[in-house]
């Protein structure tokens, strides 16, 4: 399968995670697809982080607003009920556990729920942005990613080696090859994507995971 | 009663070399710009700049860390900006990233006389090396400080003459906070009306934080990434 469809696997999986009426962040990258496959009918409302919730479209062609953009610095839209605020109440909201669910990418992820997307020592050096609020204060923080990097490696870790986001933070890892869910007593492996054996997840991640009695092969 | 200046170029006049310096914006959105052009005009050196962001080559904050204005950053992301990533890591200039939520925070609490409080964010990370740490509700968190400059340079849509402030959409991120936590507040407004002009139901910055008005000129409505649907 190729990447653009894995990538739209992964976002149509979570979205399923995503209740009616929830407030949610998502973040560059995947999680912004993520909006594509939420149900029409569902109130849910997407918060920026710059001080927007309830972000709308992207504009049409010659509507595009310089004082109207997203946290990836996007040109976007409001909807009818969005509201503006400052970035101490934005973060308010974040802190103050007000966000039901987070969405963000990552480079490594372990089997506790630690997380690293912010940085490489010595290579890339952009900053954590929003991350560590967001993980730290949200409800549910749910990590969309490869299931693997660029050289085939897992990058579902018992340790991670990066520099640390967040520490036992995720609730659950949606990749193109499996759901997991984080337990209190490490990874749990709750399905494979459509076309993906449980034994070929196992291989691929380098950390330990349990497989939960009611494992669903090929569920998404 | 703020103070009306007639330029750019005469409030850049209250910066010195070694201050430091908050700018509202987020990315090259609700960035004070004419403030800045006028500062990178001037001899000004060895600034620490308070900005969520490093803007991007050439523009914004990125004119004056182009210029080598700048000694010390603080921002939280500054991925838009390969000269300062640049100087970074030639060593030719210093960054402290901050998570933005704590960035805010230490704002608003430097505005409102809060000297530190503890967080969540940053718990278990580099972020909190060095800084103390306290359990509450079963949760690690760590003590972060206000963080307050001498002079924020701030930009809002309008401004009445008494020195109240509107913003527009997401142009408003930083600047509110940041107008409450410097010795001087420098506003930039796009337009400036007279007092009772503007609904006090309204107002999103009171005047009691504005020192000096400016009337902005020539926005260039710049726009990073420029995103469309079909």
């Amino acid at each position: 399968m190729p990447g653009a469809s894995k990538k739209e696997r992964i976002a149509s999986r979570i979205a399923k995670e995503l209740q009616d009426g929830f407030y949610v962040n998502l973040g560059i990258g995947i999680p912004t697809l993520v909006a594509n496959y939420i149900p029409e009918k569902y109130d849910i409302f997407l918060q920026s982080e710059n001080g927007l919730l309830g972000i709308g479209p992207y504009p049409l062609e010659g509507d595009e607003d310089a004082d109207l953009i997203n946290a990836g610095k996007e040109t976007v839209t409001t909807l009818p009920g969005s509201s503006f605020f400052s970035s101490a109440d934005s973060f308010a909201m974040i802190r103050g556990g007000h966000i039901d669910a987070t969405v963000l990418g990552a480079m490594e992820v372990s089997e506790q729920g630690d997380i690293a997307n912010y940085m490489i020592p010595g290579k890339l050096v952009k900053g954590m942005g929003g991350a560590m609020d967001l993980v730290a204060g949200s409800r549910n923080v749910i990590v969309a990613m490869m299931h693997t990097n660029k050289a085939g490696e897992s990058k579902i870790l018992k340790e991670c080696s990066l520099p640390l986001t967040g520490k036992r933070c995720v609730n659950m890892i949606v990749t193109d090859l499996a759901v997991m869910q984080v337990g209190s007593e490490g990874l749990i492996l709750r399905e494979t994507a459509e076309g993906v054996s449980i034994s070929e997840v196992q291989n691929k991640t380098q950390a330990t995971l349990k497989i939960a009695d009611d494992c669903i092969e090929g569920s998404y | 009663m703020a103070e009306l200046l007639t330029s750019s170029q005469a409030a850049v006049k209250l910066v010195e070399s070694g201050m430091t310096i908050m700018v509202g914006g987020f990315g090259v959105c609700g960035l004070p710009e004419n403030l800045l052009h006028a500062l990178a005009e001037t001899d000004a050196r060895d600034l620490s700049l308070i900005s969520n962001n490093g803007s991007v080559d050439g523009w914004g904050n990125g004119r004056l860390i182009a210029n080598g204005q700048v000694r010390k950053m603080y921002s939280s992301y500054i991925g838009e900006n390969d000269v300062l990533t640049g100087k970074l890591i030639a060593g030719e200039i210093e960054v402290e990233l901050v998570p933005q939520g704590t960035l805010a925070e230490r704002i608003r609490a430097a505005g409102a006389g809060i000297p530190a409080f503890f967080t969540p964010t940053g718990f278990g990370t580099a972020i909190a090396e060095g800084k103390e740490s306290r359990e509450f509700n079963g949760r690690g968190c760590i003590l972060e400080t206000a963080l307050n400059a001498d002079v924020a340079f701030i930009k809002a849509y309008k401004a009445d003459k008494k020195g109240n402030l509107v913003f527009r959409k997401t142009a408003r991120n930083f600047n509110p906070i940041m107008a409450t936590a410097a010795k001087i507040t420098i506003v930039e407004a796009e337009e400036i009306v007279e007092n009772g002009e503007l609904e006090a139901d309204q107002i999103h910055t009171p005047s009691v934080y504005v020192d000096y008005l400016v009337k902005g000129e020539n926005y260039a409505g710049r726009i990073e990434k420029r995103t469309n649907r079909k």
